[in-house]
Protein backbone atom coordinates (compact mmCIF):
# COMPACT_ATOMS: atom_id res chain seq x y z
CA UNK A 1 0.00 0.00 0.00
CA UNK A 2 2.65 2.38 0.95
CA UNK A 3 5.32 0.67 -0.94
CA UNK A 4 4.95 3.17 -4.03
CA UNK A 5 5.53 6.12 -2.34
CA UNK A 6 9.12 7.20 -3.53
CA UNK A 7 9.39 10.53 -1.93
CA UNK A 8 12.29 10.45 0.22
CA UNK A 9 13.24 7.53 -0.74
CA UNK A 10 16.82 6.84 -2.29
CA UNK A 11 17.01 4.73 -5.06
CA UNK A 12 20.95 3.54 -5.74
CA UNK A 13 22.07 3.94 -9.13
CA UNK A 14 24.97 5.34 -11.02
CA UNK A 15 24.36 8.78 -13.04
CA UNK A 16 26.05 12.35 -13.51
CA UNK A 17 23.49 13.36 -11.01
CA UNK A 18 24.48 10.69 -8.37
CA UNK A 19 28.03 11.41 -8.88
CA UNK A 20 27.25 15.05 -8.34
CA UNK A 21 28.48 16.65 -5.11
CA UNK A 22 25.78 17.35 -2.93
CA UNK A 23 26.25 20.94 -2.14
CA UNK A 24 26.03 22.02 -6.18
CA UNK A 25 22.74 19.61 -5.92
CA UNK A 26 21.32 21.41 -2.98
CA UNK A 27 22.29 25.20 -4.41
CA UNK A 28 20.97 23.98 -7.80
CA UNK A 29 17.63 22.97 -6.34
CA UNK A 30 17.61 26.48 -4.07
CA UNK A 31 18.27 28.55 -7.48
CA UNK A 32 16.05 26.46 -9.53
CA UNK A 33 13.18 26.97 -7.08
CA UNK A 34 13.34 30.58 -7.52
CA UNK A 35 13.93 30.87 -11.23
CA UNK A 36 10.77 28.40 -11.65
CA UNK A 37 9.09 31.79 -10.57
CA UNK A 38 10.50 33.47 -13.58
CA UNK A 39 8.37 31.73 -15.72
CA UNK A 40 4.83 33.30 -16.67
CA UNK A 41 4.09 32.62 -20.29
CA UNK A 42 4.18 30.02 -23.02
CA UNK A 43 8.01 29.76 -23.93
CA UNK A 44 9.38 29.65 -20.11
CA UNK A 45 7.24 27.16 -19.37
CA UNK A 46 8.19 25.03 -22.41
CA UNK A 47 12.29 26.30 -21.71
CA UNK A 48 11.91 25.04 -17.96
CA UNK A 49 9.71 21.77 -18.68
CA UNK A 50 12.24 20.50 -21.72
CA UNK A 51 15.03 21.49 -18.95
CA UNK A 52 13.33 19.47 -16.20
CA UNK A 53 12.80 16.56 -18.31
CA UNK A 54 16.81 16.61 -19.04
CA UNK A 55 17.53 16.62 -16.08
CA UNK A 56 15.43 13.38 -15.18
CA UNK A 57 17.14 12.01 -18.45
CA UNK A 58 20.65 12.57 -17.12
CA UNK A 59 19.87 10.81 -13.89
CA UNK A 60 18.63 7.62 -14.96
CA UNK A 61 15.92 7.85 -12.99
CA UNK A 62 12.89 6.33 -15.39
CA UNK A 63 10.13 9.20 -15.84
CA UNK A 64 7.60 6.56 -15.82
CA UNK A 65 8.66 5.52 -11.75
CA UNK A 66 8.96 9.06 -11.01
CA UNK A 67 5.06 9.51 -12.07
CA UNK A 68 3.63 6.71 -10.67
CA UNK A 69 5.57 7.19 -7.22
CA UNK A 70 4.25 10.70 -7.44
CA UNK A 71 1.02 10.18 -7.47
CA UNK A 72 -0.29 11.57 -3.99
CA UNK A 73 1.34 14.20 -5.11
CA UNK A 74 -0.36 14.96 -7.68
CA UNK A 75 -3.98 15.06 -6.01
CA UNK A 76 -2.99 18.10 -4.85
CA UNK A 77 -1.62 19.46 -8.15
CA UNK A 78 -5.10 18.59 -9.24
CA UNK A 79 -6.65 20.46 -6.54
CA UNK A 80 -4.36 24.00 -7.22
CA UNK A 81 -5.59 23.72 -10.88
CA UNK A 82 -9.16 23.41 -10.20
CA UNK A 83 -8.98 26.05 -7.51
CA UNK A 84 -7.62 28.50 -9.94
CA UNK A 85 -10.10 27.53 -12.99
CA UNK A 86 -13.01 28.43 -10.13
CA UNK A 87 -11.62 31.14 -8.64
CA UNK A 88 -9.83 33.15 -11.11
CA UNK A 89 -12.12 35.91 -12.69
CA UNK A 90 -9.95 37.15 -15.50
CA UNK A 91 -10.50 37.11 -19.44
CA UNK A 92 -13.13 35.36 -21.55
CA UNK A 93 -15.87 33.53 -20.13
CA UNK A 94 -15.52 30.25 -21.22
CA UNK A 95 -18.10 27.98 -19.96
CA UNK A 96 -20.63 28.19 -17.21
CA UNK A 97 -20.62 25.35 -14.47
CA UNK A 98 -24.15 25.42 -12.62
CA UNK A 99 -23.51 29.25 -10.61
CA UNK A 100 -19.87 29.37 -11.70
CA UNK A 101 -18.12 31.05 -14.72
CA UNK A 102 -14.68 30.05 -16.14
CA UNK A 103 -12.97 32.23 -17.53
CA UNK A 104 -9.82 32.02 -19.78
CA UNK A 105 -7.31 33.58 -17.19
CA UNK A 106 -8.28 31.13 -15.05
CA UNK A 107 -7.59 27.58 -16.90
CA UNK A 108 -4.55 29.38 -18.28
CA UNK A 109 -3.28 30.39 -14.62
CA UNK A 110 -4.58 26.78 -13.60
CA UNK A 111 -2.13 25.12 -15.94
CA UNK A 112 0.64 27.10 -15.20
CA UNK A 113 0.76 26.75 -11.84
CA UNK A 114 0.05 23.33 -11.64
CA UNK A 115 2.78 22.69 -13.91
CA UNK A 116 5.53 25.35 -11.81
CA UNK A 117 4.45 23.01 -8.89
CA UNK A 118 4.71 19.91 -10.56
CA UNK A 119 8.13 20.74 -11.70
CA UNK A 120 9.44 22.07 -8.36
CA UNK A 121 7.86 18.78 -6.75
CA UNK A 122 9.85 16.88 -9.78
CA UNK A 123 13.32 18.40 -9.52
CA UNK A 124 13.07 17.71 -5.65
CA UNK A 125 12.10 14.57 -5.11
CA UNK A 126 15.47 13.64 -7.94
CA UNK A 127 17.30 15.16 -5.36
CA UNK A 128 16.53 12.68 -2.57
CA UNK A 129 16.64 9.87 -5.57
CA UNK A 130 19.99 10.44 -6.50
CA UNK A 131 21.44 11.25 -3.20
CA UNK A 132 21.50 9.06 -0.22
CA UNK A 133 20.11 10.88 2.72
CA UNK A 134 23.91 11.11 4.70
CA UNK A 135 25.19 12.85 2.13
CA UNK A 136 22.30 15.68 1.74
CA UNK A 137 22.78 16.39 5.50
CA UNK A 138 26.56 16.25 4.89
CA UNK A 139 25.60 18.66 2.16
CA UNK A 140 23.50 20.73 4.31
CA UNK A 141 25.99 21.03 6.97
CA UNK A 142 29.04 22.47 4.92
CA UNK A 143 26.81 25.02 3.07
CA UNK A 144 25.81 26.20 6.03
CA UNK A 145 28.76 25.94 8.30
CA UNK A 146 29.48 29.73 8.79
CA UNK A 147 26.18 30.54 10.28
CA UNK A 148 27.90 28.10 13.37
CA UNK A 149 30.38 31.56 13.85
CA UNK A 150 26.94 32.57 15.20
CA UNK A 151 25.82 30.02 17.48
CA UNK A 152 23.47 28.60 15.04
CA UNK A 153 23.47 24.57 15.85
CA UNK A 154 24.48 24.04 12.42
CA UNK A 155 25.45 20.34 12.97
CA UNK A 156 22.12 19.49 15.38
CA UNK A 157 20.09 20.51 12.73
CA UNK A 158 21.74 18.63 10.11
CA UNK A 159 21.32 15.40 11.96
CA UNK A 160 17.59 16.26 12.87
CA UNK A 161 17.20 16.18 9.04
CA UNK A 162 19.48 13.09 8.33
CA UNK A 163 17.34 11.33 10.89
CA UNK A 164 14.01 12.23 9.84
CA UNK A 165 15.32 11.45 6.20
CA UNK A 166 15.93 8.12 7.08
CA UNK A 167 13.08 7.43 9.07
CA UNK A 168 10.52 7.85 6.59
CA UNK A 169 11.18 4.66 5.13
CA UNK A 170 10.53 3.12 8.27
CA UNK A 171 7.77 5.03 9.19
CA UNK A 172 5.79 4.14 5.79
CA UNK A 173 6.66 0.40 6.38
CA UNK A 174 5.49 0.42 9.85
CA UNK A 175 2.12 1.83 8.76
CA UNK A 176 1.94 -0.38 6.01
CA UNK A 177 2.59 -3.18 8.50
CA UNK A 178 -0.42 -1.90 11.11
CA UNK A 179 -2.94 -0.65 8.93
CA UNK A 180 -2.64 -4.77 7.76
CA UNK A 181 -2.79 -5.97 10.79
CA UNK A 182 -5.66 -3.60 12.10
CA UNK A 183 -7.45 -5.10 8.57
CA UNK A 184 -7.11 -8.51 9.38
CA UNK A 185 -8.88 -7.62 12.64
CA UNK A 186 -11.64 -6.14 10.40
CA UNK A 187 -10.87 -1.99 10.24
CA UNK A 188 -12.10 -0.65 7.23
CA UNK A 189 -10.03 2.21 6.31
CA UNK A 190 -10.95 2.84 2.79
CA UNK A 191 -15.10 2.99 3.00
CA UNK A 192 -17.59 4.68 5.43
CA UNK A 193 -18.87 7.96 6.02
CA UNK A 194 -15.90 10.75 6.54
CA UNK A 195 -16.73 10.36 10.33
CA UNK A 196 -16.09 7.27 10.18
CA UNK A 197 -12.99 7.10 7.76
CA UNK A 198 -11.54 9.56 10.55
CA UNK A 199 -12.31 7.29 13.46
CA UNK A 200 -10.60 4.00 11.62
CA UNK A 201 -7.61 6.12 11.78
CA UNK A 202 -7.00 5.94 15.42
CA UNK A 203 -5.83 2.38 15.43
CA UNK A 204 -3.37 2.86 12.98
CA UNK A 205 -2.11 6.30 14.85
CA UNK A 206 -1.68 4.94 17.93
CA UNK A 207 0.78 2.06 17.35
CA UNK A 208 2.43 4.57 14.85
CA UNK A 209 3.39 7.01 17.91
CA UNK A 210 3.78 4.70 20.31
CA UNK A 211 6.73 2.99 17.99
CA UNK A 212 8.14 6.14 16.79
CA UNK A 213 8.74 7.35 20.23
CA UNK A 214 9.86 3.94 21.17
CA UNK A 215 12.02 4.14 18.19
CA UNK A 216 13.18 7.55 19.21
CA UNK A 217 14.18 6.90 22.86
CA UNK A 218 16.50 3.44 21.27
CA UNK A 219 17.82 5.53 19.34
CA UNK A 220 19.10 8.12 21.45
CA UNK A 221 20.49 5.74 24.26
CA UNK A 222 22.24 3.92 21.25
CA UNK A 223 24.36 7.56 20.47
CA UNK A 224 24.82 8.16 23.89
CA UNK A 225 26.14 4.79 24.33
CA UNK A 226 28.76 5.32 21.24
CA UNK A 227 30.21 8.40 22.58
CA UNK A 228 27.80 11.03 20.80
CA UNK A 229 27.94 14.39 22.22
CA UNK A 230 27.50 16.93 19.15
CA UNK A 231 29.66 18.25 16.45
CA UNK A 232 32.51 19.96 18.58
CA UNK A 233 35.14 18.12 17.10
CA UNK A 234 33.91 15.58 15.28
CA UNK A 235 35.75 14.76 12.15
CA UNK A 236 34.00 13.66 8.69
CA UNK A 237 34.31 10.29 7.06
CA UNK A 238 32.93 11.25 3.91
CA UNK A 239 34.67 14.08 2.79
CA UNK A 240 32.62 16.11 0.04
CA UNK A 241 34.69 16.70 -2.95
CA UNK A 242 33.94 19.28 -5.50
CA UNK A 243 34.00 18.81 -9.38
CA UNK A 244 34.36 20.39 -12.90
CA UNK A 245 31.04 19.10 -13.11
CA UNK A 246 29.38 20.58 -10.16
CA UNK A 247 30.22 24.31 -11.47
CA UNK A 248 29.37 23.16 -15.12
CA UNK A 249 25.68 22.15 -13.47
CA UNK A 250 25.63 25.69 -11.65
CA UNK A 251 26.59 27.47 -14.58
CA UNK A 252 23.88 26.07 -17.10
CA UNK A 253 21.59 27.09 -14.33
CA UNK A 254 22.81 30.76 -14.39
CA UNK A 255 22.40 30.22 -17.98
CA UNK A 256 18.82 28.73 -17.99
CA UNK A 257 18.60 32.03 -15.51
CA UNK A 258 19.31 34.27 -17.91
CA UNK A 259 17.34 32.75 -20.91
CA UNK A 260 14.56 32.97 -19.11
CA UNK A 261 14.28 36.40 -17.86
CA UNK A 262 14.56 37.35 -21.46
CA UNK A 263 11.74 35.37 -22.58
CA UNK A 264 9.32 36.22 -20.05
CA UNK A 265 6.86 38.71 -20.67
CA UNK B 1 -12.62 -24.20 5.28
CA UNK B 2 -9.99 -25.05 2.37
CA UNK B 3 -7.64 -22.91 1.53
CA UNK B 4 -5.67 -24.02 -2.02
CA UNK B 5 -3.22 -21.67 -3.88
CA UNK B 6 -2.79 -22.47 -7.24
CA UNK B 7 0.54 -20.45 -8.94
CA UNK B 8 0.63 -17.50 -6.94
CA UNK B 9 2.89 -14.70 -7.92
CA UNK B 10 3.64 -11.31 -5.64
CA UNK B 11 5.91 -8.94 -6.44
CA UNK B 12 6.15 -5.63 -3.65
CA UNK B 13 6.54 -2.45 -5.16
CA UNK B 14 5.21 -3.70 -8.58
CA UNK B 15 5.98 -1.33 -11.48
CA UNK B 16 8.46 0.70 -9.36
CA UNK B 17 12.35 0.72 -8.88
CA UNK B 18 11.68 -1.14 -5.96
CA UNK B 19 10.16 -3.61 -7.76
CA UNK B 20 10.94 -7.03 -5.40
CA UNK B 21 9.84 -10.45 -6.46
CA UNK B 22 8.40 -11.78 -2.67
CA UNK B 23 6.95 -15.74 -4.03
CA UNK B 24 6.28 -17.06 -7.53
CA UNK B 25 4.30 -20.29 -8.32
CA UNK B 26 3.24 -21.38 -5.09
CA UNK B 27 0.72 -23.96 -4.84
CA UNK B 28 -0.44 -25.53 -1.96
CA UNK B 29 -3.71 -26.54 -0.38
CA UNK B 30 -4.84 -26.44 3.32
CA UNK B 31 -7.11 -28.77 3.94
CA UNK B 32 -10.11 -27.55 6.25
CA UNK B 33 -9.53 -28.82 10.02
CA UNK B 34 -5.71 -29.51 9.25
CA UNK B 35 -2.51 -28.55 11.07
CA UNK B 36 0.53 -26.99 8.58
CA UNK B 37 3.65 -25.65 9.23
CA UNK B 38 5.62 -23.59 6.68
CA UNK B 39 9.25 -23.31 7.07
CA UNK B 40 11.85 -21.87 5.24
CA UNK B 41 14.95 -19.45 5.61
CA UNK B 42 14.58 -15.53 6.54
CA UNK B 43 13.43 -13.75 3.55
CA UNK B 44 11.69 -16.95 1.69
CA UNK B 45 8.63 -15.32 1.47
CA UNK B 46 6.52 -17.16 4.04
CA UNK B 47 5.14 -13.87 5.63
CA UNK B 48 4.08 -12.78 2.34
CA UNK B 49 2.34 -16.38 1.49
CA UNK B 50 0.32 -16.25 4.96
CA UNK B 51 -0.85 -12.15 3.57
CA UNK B 52 -2.52 -13.94 0.48
CA UNK B 53 -5.12 -16.05 2.90
CA UNK B 54 -7.26 -13.52 3.87
CA UNK B 55 -6.59 -11.17 0.40
CA UNK B 56 -4.14 -8.41 2.57
CA UNK B 57 -2.54 -8.82 -0.45
CA UNK B 58 -3.58 -10.02 -3.67
CA UNK B 59 -1.85 -12.15 -6.37
CA UNK B 60 0.16 -10.37 -9.50
CA UNK B 61 -0.45 -14.12 -10.69
CA UNK B 62 -2.74 -17.29 -10.09
CA UNK B 63 -5.76 -17.84 -8.09
CA UNK B 64 -6.71 -18.49 -4.57
CA UNK B 65 -9.46 -20.45 -3.24
CA UNK B 66 -10.57 -19.00 0.32
CA UNK B 67 -13.50 -21.64 1.21
CA UNK B 68 -16.45 -20.86 -1.68
CA UNK B 69 -14.80 -17.39 -2.71
CA UNK B 70 -11.79 -17.61 -5.70
CA UNK B 71 -9.46 -14.60 -5.53
CA UNK B 72 -8.17 -14.15 -8.61
CA UNK B 73 -4.93 -11.92 -10.35
CA UNK B 74 -6.15 -8.74 -11.84
CA UNK B 75 -9.92 -8.70 -10.44
CA UNK B 76 -11.01 -5.74 -8.40
CA UNK B 77 -12.07 -7.77 -5.17
CA UNK B 78 -15.04 -6.23 -3.25
CA UNK B 79 -16.59 -7.18 0.76
CA UNK B 80 -13.66 -9.05 2.10
CA UNK B 81 -15.11 -8.81 5.52
CA UNK B 82 -16.22 -12.17 5.20
CA UNK B 83 -13.00 -13.82 4.34
CA UNK B 84 -11.23 -11.78 7.09
CA UNK B 85 -13.57 -12.83 9.65
CA UNK B 86 -13.30 -16.26 8.54
CA UNK B 87 -9.30 -16.36 8.15
CA UNK B 88 -7.77 -14.69 11.62
CA UNK B 89 -4.16 -13.69 11.26
CA UNK B 90 -1.64 -13.10 13.99
CA UNK B 91 1.67 -11.55 12.52
CA UNK B 92 5.26 -11.17 13.76
CA UNK B 93 5.48 -9.17 16.50
CA UNK B 94 1.47 -8.57 16.93
CA UNK B 95 1.83 -6.66 20.26
CA UNK B 96 2.37 -3.36 18.06
CA UNK B 97 -1.33 -3.56 16.64
CA UNK B 98 -2.65 -2.44 20.04
CA UNK B 99 -4.42 0.71 20.71
CA UNK B 100 -7.05 1.08 23.04
CA UNK B 101 -6.91 2.22 26.74
CA UNK B 102 -7.83 -1.00 28.06
CA UNK B 103 -6.81 -4.14 27.16
CA UNK B 104 -10.83 -5.77 26.99
CA UNK B 105 -11.37 -2.77 24.38
CA UNK B 106 -8.71 -4.12 22.16
CA UNK B 107 -9.53 -7.91 22.24
CA UNK B 108 -13.19 -6.90 21.53
CA UNK B 109 -11.91 -4.59 19.08
CA UNK B 110 -11.91 -7.44 15.63
CA UNK B 111 -15.18 -8.89 16.78
CA UNK B 112 -16.79 -5.80 16.76
CA UNK B 113 -15.71 -4.62 13.65
CA UNK B 114 -17.11 -7.87 12.26
CA UNK B 115 -20.80 -7.03 13.97
CA UNK B 116 -20.63 -8.85 17.15
CA UNK B 117 -22.71 -6.99 19.78
CA UNK B 118 -20.71 -5.55 22.91
CA UNK B 119 -21.67 -7.90 25.53
CA UNK B 120 -20.70 -10.99 23.27
CA UNK B 121 -17.94 -9.55 22.76
CA UNK B 122 -16.60 -8.75 26.42
CA UNK B 123 -17.43 -12.57 26.78
CA UNK B 124 -15.54 -13.46 24.15
CA UNK B 125 -12.88 -11.12 25.30
CA UNK B 126 -12.72 -13.36 28.62
CA UNK B 127 -12.87 -16.75 27.00
CA UNK B 128 -9.85 -15.30 24.94
CA UNK B 129 -7.90 -14.20 27.88
CA UNK B 130 -8.31 -17.57 29.86
CA UNK B 131 -6.78 -19.14 26.72
CA UNK B 132 -3.73 -17.18 26.21
CA UNK B 133 -2.86 -17.57 29.73
CA UNK B 134 -3.78 -14.50 31.81
CA UNK B 135 -6.05 -13.96 34.46
CA UNK B 136 -9.18 -11.80 33.80
CA UNK B 137 -7.59 -8.36 35.86
CA UNK B 138 -5.66 -7.75 32.90
CA UNK B 139 -8.22 -6.69 31.09
CA UNK B 140 -9.00 -3.56 33.17
CA UNK B 141 -5.39 -2.73 32.14
CA UNK B 142 -4.19 -1.11 29.57
CA UNK B 143 -2.19 -2.63 27.32
CA UNK B 144 1.19 -0.33 27.16
CA UNK B 145 1.25 -1.09 30.85
CA UNK B 146 2.00 -4.77 29.88
CA UNK B 147 5.69 -6.24 29.44
CA UNK B 148 6.53 -7.73 26.18
CA UNK B 149 5.42 -11.50 26.56
CA UNK B 150 1.94 -9.97 27.88
CA UNK B 151 1.07 -8.37 25.12
CA UNK B 152 1.87 -10.43 22.76
CA UNK B 153 -0.56 -12.55 24.54
CA UNK B 154 -3.18 -9.79 24.40
CA UNK B 155 -2.37 -9.72 20.75
CA UNK B 156 -3.48 -13.19 20.16
CA UNK B 157 -6.14 -13.33 22.88
CA UNK B 158 -7.55 -9.79 20.36
CA UNK B 159 -7.90 -12.32 16.85
CA UNK B 160 -8.83 -15.64 19.01
CA UNK B 161 -11.50 -13.58 20.09
CA UNK B 162 -12.91 -13.08 16.41
CA UNK B 163 -13.84 -16.77 16.27
CA UNK B 164 -11.80 -17.37 13.16
CA UNK B 165 -12.45 -20.54 11.39
CA UNK B 166 -8.65 -20.34 10.05
CA UNK B 167 -5.86 -19.61 12.51
CA UNK B 168 -2.83 -18.03 10.96
CA UNK B 169 0.05 -17.63 12.95
CA UNK B 170 3.50 -15.62 11.91
CA UNK B 171 6.21 -17.16 14.74
CA UNK B 172 3.68 -16.46 17.40
CA UNK B 173 6.14 -17.69 19.69
CA UNK B 174 9.30 -16.05 18.90
CA UNK B 175 10.63 -14.21 21.81
CA UNK B 176 8.27 -15.92 24.34
CA UNK B 177 9.64 -17.45 27.56
CA UNK B 178 10.15 -22.01 27.27
CA UNK B 179 7.55 -22.08 29.59
CA UNK B 180 4.70 -19.59 27.57
CA UNK B 181 6.06 -21.02 24.38
CA UNK B 182 5.29 -24.39 25.06
CA UNK B 183 1.23 -23.48 27.22
CA UNK B 184 0.74 -21.39 24.07
CA UNK B 185 1.79 -24.24 21.22
CA UNK B 186 -0.29 -26.60 23.28
CA UNK B 187 -3.52 -23.85 23.32
CA UNK B 188 -3.43 -24.00 19.06
CA UNK B 189 -3.28 -27.70 18.70
CA UNK B 190 -6.07 -28.25 21.46
CA UNK B 191 -7.89 -25.86 19.33
CA UNK B 192 -7.62 -27.08 16.13
CA UNK B 193 -7.66 -30.92 17.53
CA UNK B 194 -10.79 -30.10 20.01
CA UNK B 195 -12.56 -27.40 17.76
CA UNK B 196 -11.92 -28.14 14.35
CA UNK B 197 -9.92 -25.00 13.60
CA UNK B 198 -7.65 -25.12 10.55
CA UNK B 199 -3.63 -23.75 11.49
CA UNK B 200 -1.16 -22.54 9.35
CA UNK B 201 1.99 -21.84 11.56
CA UNK B 202 5.36 -20.29 10.28
CA UNK B 203 7.68 -21.31 12.49
CA UNK B 204 11.91 -21.26 12.83
CA UNK B 205 11.48 -24.07 15.29
CA UNK B 206 11.62 -27.70 13.18
CA UNK B 207 10.69 -28.93 16.84
CA UNK B 208 7.30 -27.35 16.83
CA UNK B 209 7.01 -28.28 13.15
CA UNK B 210 7.46 -31.50 13.89
CA UNK B 211 5.33 -32.00 16.94
CA UNK B 212 2.34 -30.52 15.77
CA UNK B 213 2.02 -30.16 12.10
CA UNK B 214 0.01 -32.59 9.98
CA UNK B 215 1.81 -31.00 6.80
CA UNK B 216 4.64 -29.45 6.31
CA UNK B 217 5.30 -26.61 3.37
CA UNK B 218 8.93 -25.69 2.68
CA UNK B 219 9.44 -22.86 1.07
CA UNK B 220 13.22 -21.11 -0.70
CA UNK B 221 13.65 -18.38 -2.40
CA UNK B 222 10.01 -17.42 -2.88
CA UNK B 223 8.85 -21.11 -3.87
CA UNK B 224 7.90 -23.75 -2.61
CA UNK B 225 10.60 -26.48 -2.34
CA UNK B 226 9.01 -29.32 -1.50
CA UNK B 227 5.86 -30.52 0.96
CA UNK B 228 5.41 -33.36 2.94
CA UNK B 229 3.88 -35.04 6.26
CA UNK B 230 7.13 -33.97 8.95
CA UNK B 231 7.83 -37.64 8.73
CA UNK B 232 8.61 -37.48 4.76
CA UNK B 233 10.69 -33.56 5.35
CA UNK B 234 12.81 -34.51 8.54
CA UNK B 235 14.05 -37.97 7.08
CA UNK B 236 15.27 -36.27 4.27
CA UNK B 237 18.08 -34.50 6.18
CA UNK B 238 20.53 -33.13 3.12
CA UNK B 239 17.58 -31.05 0.83
CA UNK B 240 17.02 -29.49 4.52
CA UNK B 241 20.63 -28.47 5.18
CA UNK B 242 20.53 -27.31 1.10
CA UNK B 243 18.33 -24.61 2.53
CA UNK B 244 19.48 -23.39 5.48
CA UNK B 245 16.97 -25.44 7.72
CA UNK B 246 18.17 -28.45 9.66
CA UNK B 247 16.30 -31.32 11.50
CA UNK B 248 14.74 -31.19 15.13
CA UNK B 249 16.57 -31.85 17.84
CA UNK B 250 15.70 -35.35 18.39
CA UNK B 251 16.19 -36.67 14.94
CA UNK B 252 19.55 -35.31 15.28
CA UNK B 253 19.75 -37.24 18.77
CA UNK B 254 18.75 -40.45 16.75
CA UNK B 255 21.08 -40.07 14.34
CA UNK B 256 24.09 -39.59 16.55
CA UNK B 257 22.60 -42.60 18.59
CA UNK B 258 22.12 -44.81 16.06
CA UNK B 259 25.64 -44.11 14.78
CA UNK B 260 26.93 -45.37 18.35
CA UNK B 261 24.37 -48.18 18.09
CA UNK B 262 25.31 -49.25 15.25
CA UNK B 263 21.80 -50.30 13.61
CA UNK B 264 19.57 -47.61 12.55
CA UNK B 265 15.94 -47.62 15.09
CA UNK B 266 13.05 -48.96 13.47
CA UNK B 267 10.94 -45.35 12.91
CA UNK B 268 11.95 -41.87 12.69
CA UNK B 269 11.05 -40.11 15.77
CA UNK B 270 9.81 -36.76 15.77
CA UNK B 271 9.52 -36.18 19.02
CA UNK B 272 11.45 -36.65 22.22
CA UNK B 273 8.67 -38.92 23.55
CA UNK B 274 8.77 -41.10 20.91
CA UNK B 275 12.28 -41.30 20.97
CA UNK B 276 12.09 -42.55 25.04
CA UNK B 277 9.15 -44.87 23.70
CA UNK B 278 11.94 -46.37 21.00
CA UNK B 279 14.89 -46.70 23.18
CA UNK B 280 12.78 -48.15 25.62
CA UNK B 281 11.42 -50.87 23.30
CA UNK B 282 14.86 -51.56 22.54
CA UNK B 283 15.66 -52.60 25.38
CA UNK B 284 12.84 -54.65 25.78
CA UNK B 285 13.88 -56.25 22.73
CA UNK B 286 17.72 -57.13 23.86
CA UNK B 287 16.15 -58.70 27.10
N1 LIG C 1 6.91 -4.51 2.51
C1 LIG C 1 7.87 -5.00 1.70
N2 LIG C 1 8.39 -4.24 0.71
C2 LIG C 1 9.33 -4.74 -0.12
N3 LIG C 1 9.82 -5.96 -0.06
C3 LIG C 1 9.37 -6.77 0.90
C4 LIG C 1 8.38 -6.34 1.83
N4 LIG C 1 8.11 -7.37 2.68
C5 LIG C 1 8.92 -8.38 2.29
N5 LIG C 1 9.67 -8.03 1.23
C6 LIG C 1 10.64 -8.91 0.52
O1 LIG C 1 9.98 -10.07 0.08
C7 LIG C 1 10.74 -11.23 0.34
C8 LIG C 1 9.98 -12.21 1.20
O2 LIG C 1 9.73 -11.62 2.46
P1 LIG C 1 8.87 -12.30 3.60
O3 LIG C 1 8.64 -11.27 4.64
O4 LIG C 1 7.69 -12.95 3.01
O5 LIG C 1 9.91 -13.40 4.13
P2 LIG C 1 9.77 -14.39 5.38
O6 LIG C 1 9.94 -15.76 4.84
O7 LIG C 1 8.54 -14.10 6.14
O8 LIG C 1 11.06 -14.03 6.26
P3 LIG C 1 11.23 -14.03 7.86
O9 LIG C 1 11.47 -15.45 8.26
O10 LIG C 1 12.45 -13.19 8.07
O11 LIG C 1 10.01 -13.45 8.47
C9 LIG C 1 12.04 -10.75 0.97
O12 LIG C 1 13.01 -10.72 -0.03
C10 LIG C 1 11.73 -9.37 1.47
O13 LIG C 1 12.86 -8.55 1.38
MG1 LIG D 1 8.15 -13.31 8.03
Amino acid sequence: MMEKVILGRYLPADSIVHRMDPRAKLLFIFVFVLIVFLANNVATYALLGAFTLFIVFSSNVKLRFLIAGLKPVILLILFTFFLHVFFTKEGEVLTQVGFLSIYEGGVIKGIFISLRFFLLILVTSLLTLTTPPISVTDGIESLFGPLKKIKVPVHELALMMSISLRFIPTLLDETDKIMKAQMARGADFTSGSIADRVKAVIPLLIPLFVSAFKRAEELAVAMEARGYKGGQGRTKYRVLAWHVRDTMALLLLAVLAVVLFMLRS
Amino acid sequence: MDIKLREVEYRYAAGTPFERLAITDVSFHIPSGEYMAIIGHTGSGKSTVLQHLNVLLKPLKGEIDIGSRTIAAGRKEKDLKEVRRRVGIVFQFPEHQLFEETVEKDICFGPMNFGVKEEQAKQRARDAIRLVGLPESVLERSPFDLSGGQMRRVAIAGVLAMKPDVLVLDEPTAGLDPRGRLDMMEMFASLQKNNGLTCVLVTHSMEDAARYADKIVMMHKGRVYKTGTPREIFSDRDSLRAIGLDVPETIHFQHLFEEKLGFPLKRLCLTPEELAQEIRDLRGERR
